[in-house]
């Protein structure tokens, strides 16, 4: 690391410091832990974009599955659903799905060319028109049955770890099938699609009221360490304390987790992989002109980087233990991770890493700043006779999207590199 | 003083200068070939002349004006024309709409110059309303150069008007070259088969490693055996 | 008699509306696209901005006194439409300009179209919060309706005035952009341009004049289509996001950068929507007593909450099947 990466790491945690001294210890950790789940996520989306170039603006598809899954795996077993015809059900219509899945599969299967290929197209077409109204006449009783039952599925009951492993491992199947699609086509074609899935996945899960609760939400998630509840059952007095033990203790897990992410995505940055990525965001055709086959290892590393905003979106939902779709705004959770990047340094892990602290800070911090500054215009105004702002929070918050938007536009323009640039190791 | 002055001229893309010192001069009356080994730097020269890289060194004055550096759009109304050796038509506009992009900057009555395109190629009167996308190699070509010519040009730059189009659509662009310059358009052009474009050039220049080795008439150059043995395949 | 007419009105007349304004946005996202060679991401918001403008102008105009005959808020679409045009210029000039001068890649414009939209959003909200609005709060809306004369039929087919204005303007609209783009010699330099960028310099054509007119034309577009939406449901900050989707799908169904496949897509787009989410069983009420049992009494293909489904749906079949658009070859 250059000098003046560890002026900008070391000023960060001078900040970090003054925040807790400001905003207190609890608070404080708090912050970072949320920092720590979107540090994550920078990564995923540094992964996709600092190395491969792939743009992708459905990061908050990616957390909502993260979310819902950590839901699904981790929340405990729900017996009024468990003893009712639910999930024999949802067995009948999982069968359905595998069945139509079968034979839409089938009809793939026929060769493109000989007597059949004419009519392959509409027997596709056929096929997926059988294989949804088959599976939608399964899905649709026994999601009311469940709803009318048991409120909705609940988890597994598992340890919220597992929940996480299943964040990363579901993102990762969706990016794999957008990826499939979209990767070898124009970037624009990618970008329209990750914003597109992301909106269907956000009505799904707002929707899917038998599986997620949709906008009844879900809570309380189970946390991977003791709660502040639990610290203070074995005998802590303080209650600041227990809270802030319980924090620590969950923070300890994300920054372990972090490290140990961190250190196997700069090895393989730094060796022959990372090489061969960055030949192929520089230069397409010449990579692909000497045998490098491009699509796939796209689709490599975008289904990576889905898998850790998976975990990231899947911790974040733990943290704060409810899973609240209407909580989740493109703003907060899609362009804001892309300022933190591209602020940070595009195609540089330690980057990545001080963007998202960093720009979580200030995006956190900047809500009561700029109701103190509106507030101040707000007198100035009303002092100069015009009259105070009406709705002068909802006003304030939404100030801080457009500062959001002039950070992006400028970074582009006049810092195209971010604060901690892409270096290429060539001495080595 | 020429209606085209090249002198000294120096540039490249940026990275290291692909000319080092081109000099030329072109009248109206003037059919000049440019020949040379590959990389000489024969396409790069018209590109420069034509404000498509940056020029680092000497002058090019064109009709009196200095236009080292300058945008196509000011080009084209001194009297300069360019047809690019690839991607040179609109493949989604038809042949009428390609001739009618090449007088653009004209803000008179164009219909006395499609006549004379359409007499110099009179196969393109037929397809006026197809999409030159449709048109066979040839005839694209002649798309091409017409676009070219509806500007009214006094200088027309040709680069390799006849690459990959066989011996008989070649032969027919040289003729219409040299019908061109007869109606009074001056013509500068890289040619890959060199002999056969220097019979009919009044000026040749034989570049190599982006300076001018040889000048002369095409018929000097074609008769000068270190020329022919060196550049002209012997 | 009766359900076919109920189908008409749902499906029929609402797609023809939806279509209606999806062709103008994805005219517009076709024509940058096909200028400056990346997907606009803030189209939507400067459809947004577009009503806005709009709406602040019926103010005026009411605070003026001025009736009209028509909705205000179509009357001052001209204006509104002049003014929109104005600021997609400034936001060129401001963002897009200076990066396209540094000789960026095409991506780094989508990325910079981003933060636009995030500013845009972030102005609109702050002056006119995050309510919605109605742009007939002191007028009324008027409905047509057409009695059939034929027997036994109660329902008539029903045009709000708002949606007939919507129909008629983008009919209007698209034939004076067919004329432009191939008749005016502006217009025909922006088809060259599309066509081929450094053959139409060479040609002498003057891009930066083509670049304005594309913005010009994109956002009086956007701001015809925000406020047609806004006019026929409802005015909110929010209109735009959920547009961008149907808004690109229509403009890849079409092939991007091709005006009259983007026109093609919009109404494509807008009738699979309304046809998703219509109830079919409708249609099967006369013969209900020949209908078997299990027949469930809801027929719609998507439920309305996944609306936005089906948009994506054809754009992912479309980019499966043919992503340079299925209209290719067929128009310029």
């Amino acid at each position: 690391m250059i000098r003046r990466d560890a002026i900008l790491f070391a000023g960060l945690g001078v900040l970090i410091l003054a925040l807790a001294v400001w905003l207190k210890v609890p608070t404080t950790i708090q912050l970072l832990v949320t920092a720590s789940a979107y540090a994550l996520i920078a990564l995923g989306l540094n992964v996709q974009w600092g190395y491969a170039g792939l743009f992708n603006v459905g990061v908050m598809g990616f957390l909502m599955v993260g979310g819902a899954s950590v839901v699904f795996v981790s929340y405990p077993l729900n017996d009024a659903f468990w003893s009712s015809d639910g999930p024999f059900m949802l067995l009948k219509a999982i069968i359905a799905a595998i069945a139509g899945g079968l034979l839409i599969w089938g009809v793939t299967r026929i060769p493109k060319t000989g007597s059949l290929k004419k009519v392959r197209g509409f027997l596709l077409v056929v096929a997926w028109a059988v294989a949804y109204v088959v599976y939608r006449s399964q899905i649709d009783p026994a999601a009311v049955l469940i709803e009318e039952k048991a409120g909705f599925v609940g988890g597994l009951g598992l340890h919220p770890l597992f929940g996480w492993a299943a964040g990363g491992v579901m993102a990762g199947i969706i990016a794999y099938v957008i990826g499939k699609i979209c990767l070898g086509l124009r970037s624009d074609y990618l970008a329209i699609a990750t914003i597109g899935i992301s909106e269907i996945i956000r009505a799904l899960i707002k929707n899917m009221d038998w599986l997620t609760r949709g906008t009844l939400t879900v809570s309380p998630i189970p946390w991977p360490t003791p709660l502040p509840a639990d610290i203070a059952a074995a005998g802590m007095d303080d209650a600041t304390m227990s809270v802030i033990l319980a924090r620590s203790g969950f923070l300890a897990v994300t920054v372990i987790l972090i490290a140990v992410i961190f250190f196997f995505l700069q090895r393989a940055y730094n060796g022959p992989w990372g090489r061969m990525m960055r030949a192929i965001r520089d230069n397409h055709v010449a990579a692909g002109a000497i045998g490098k086959n491009v699509t796939k290892r796209e689709l490599e590393i975008f289904v990576l980087g889905a898998i850790l905003m998976g975990i990231g979106g899947a911790i974040l939902a733990t943290y704060v233990q409810i899973l609240d779709p209407s909580g989740y705004q493109p703003i907060n959770h899609t362009f804001i991770v892309w300022v933190m990047i591209i602020v940070g340094g595009a195609g540089n892990n330690w980057g990545a890493l001080f963007g998202a602290v960093f720009i979580y800070i200030v995006w956190t911090i900047s809500e009561p700043a700029s109701l103190v500054l509106f507030s101040m215009i707000s007198d100035l105004s009303e002092g100069a006779g015009i009259g105070a702002i009406p709705d002068i929070e909802s006003r304030a918050l939404q100030m801080r999207v457009f500062v959001l938007g002039l950070v992006i536009t400028f970074a582009l323009r006049y810092a195209p590199q971010g604060m901690i640039p892409e270096r290429v190791r060539t001495d080595d | 003083m020429s209606l085209l002055e090249v002198k000294d001229v120096e540039g490249g893309y940026g990275g290291a200068p692909i000319l080092n010192g081109v000099n030329m001069a072109i009248d109206r009356e003037d059919i000049g070939v440019i020949v040379g080994p590959n990389g000489a730097g024969k396409s790069t020269t018209l590109k420069a002349i034509f404000g498509l890289l940056e020029v680092t060194a000497g002058s090019i004055v064109m009709d009196g004006h200095e236009v080292a550096n300058q945008l196509p759009d000011k080009l084209v109304p001194l009297g300069l024309s360019f047809v690019p050796q690839e991607f040179n038509v609109f493949t989604e506009m038809t042949v009428h709409e390609n001739l009618e992009m090449g007088a653009y900057i004209r803000n008179d009555d164009i219909s006395d110059t499609l006549d004379y395109v359409y007499e110099m190629f009179p196969p393109l009167k037929d397809k006026r309303k197809q999409n030159a996308g449709e048109l066979s190699g040839g005839q694209r070509q002649m798309v091409a150069m017409g676009r070219a010519l509806m500007s009214q040009p006094k200088l027309l730059l040709l680069d390799e008007p006849s690459a990959g189009l066989s011996p008989r659509y070649m032969m027919e662009i040289f003729e219409t070259v040299v019908n061109v310059n007869k109606s009074g358009v001056g013509i500068l052009m890289v040619e890959q088969n060199a002999r056969q474009a220097l019979e009919f050039a009044t000026k040749g220049f034989v570049l190599a490693g982006g300076n001018n080795r040889y000048t002369g008439t095409g018929r000097e150059l074609l008769d000068d055996p270190e020329v022919a043995q060196s550049f002209l395949g012997g | 008699m009766n359900e076919l007419i109920f189908f008409v009105n749902k499906v029929l007349i609402s797609g023809a509306t939806l279509g209606s304004v999806y062709a103008l946005g994805a005219v517009g996202v076709t024509l940058i696209f096909g200028i400056l060679r990346f997907a606009h991401f803030a189209h939507g918001d400067m459809m947004t901005l577009g009503a806005f403008v709009a709406f602040m102008l019926v103010a005026v105009f009411q605070s003026l006194g001025i009736q009209t005959p028509l909705p205000t808020g179509f009357i001052v679409l001209p204006f509104a439409m002049a003014i929109t045009a104005g600021l997609a210029l400034g936001i060129d000039r401001g963002f897009y300009q200076p990066l396209r001068a540094k000789g960026v890649k095409t991506v780094t414009l989508l990325i910079a179209s981003v933060g636009v939209t995030l500013m845009m959003q972030g102005v609109i909200r702050l002056f006119a919060g995050t309510g919605t609005r109605s742009f007939f709060e002191n007028e009324t809306k008027d409905l047509y309706r057409f009695k059939l004369p034929i027997e036994g039929v109660r329902r008539s087919i029903n045009f709000s005035e708002p949606q007939i204005l919507v129909i008629v303007t983008t009919v209007i609209a698209v034939i004076a952009l067919h004329f432009f783009l191939t008749r005016s010699r502006l217009g025909k330099g922006m088809r060259a341009m599309a066509d081929n960028p450094s053959l139409a310099q060479v040609s002498g054509i003057n891009t930066a004049a083509v670049v304005r007119a594309t913005w010009i034309i994109a956002g009086s577009l956007a701001a015809m289509a925000g406020t047609l939406l806004a006019l026929d449901v409802i005015l909110k900050p929010d209109l735009a996001f959920n547009i961008l989707l149907p808004i690109f799908a229509a403009a890849v169904v079409g092939g991007l950068g091709h005006s009259y496949g983007a026109i093609a897509g919009g109404f494509l787009i807008g009738f699979a929507e309304t046809m998703s989410v219509f109830n079919w069983a409708v249609l099967l009420r006369p013969f209900k007593a020949g209908l078997p049992d299990w027949l469930p009494n809801d027929l719609s293909i998507v439920p309305s909450e996944y609306k936005l489904t089906v948009a994506f749906v054809i754009l992912v079949l479309v980019l499966l099947v043919r992503p340079q658009g299925i209209f290719k070859g067929a128009s310029t």
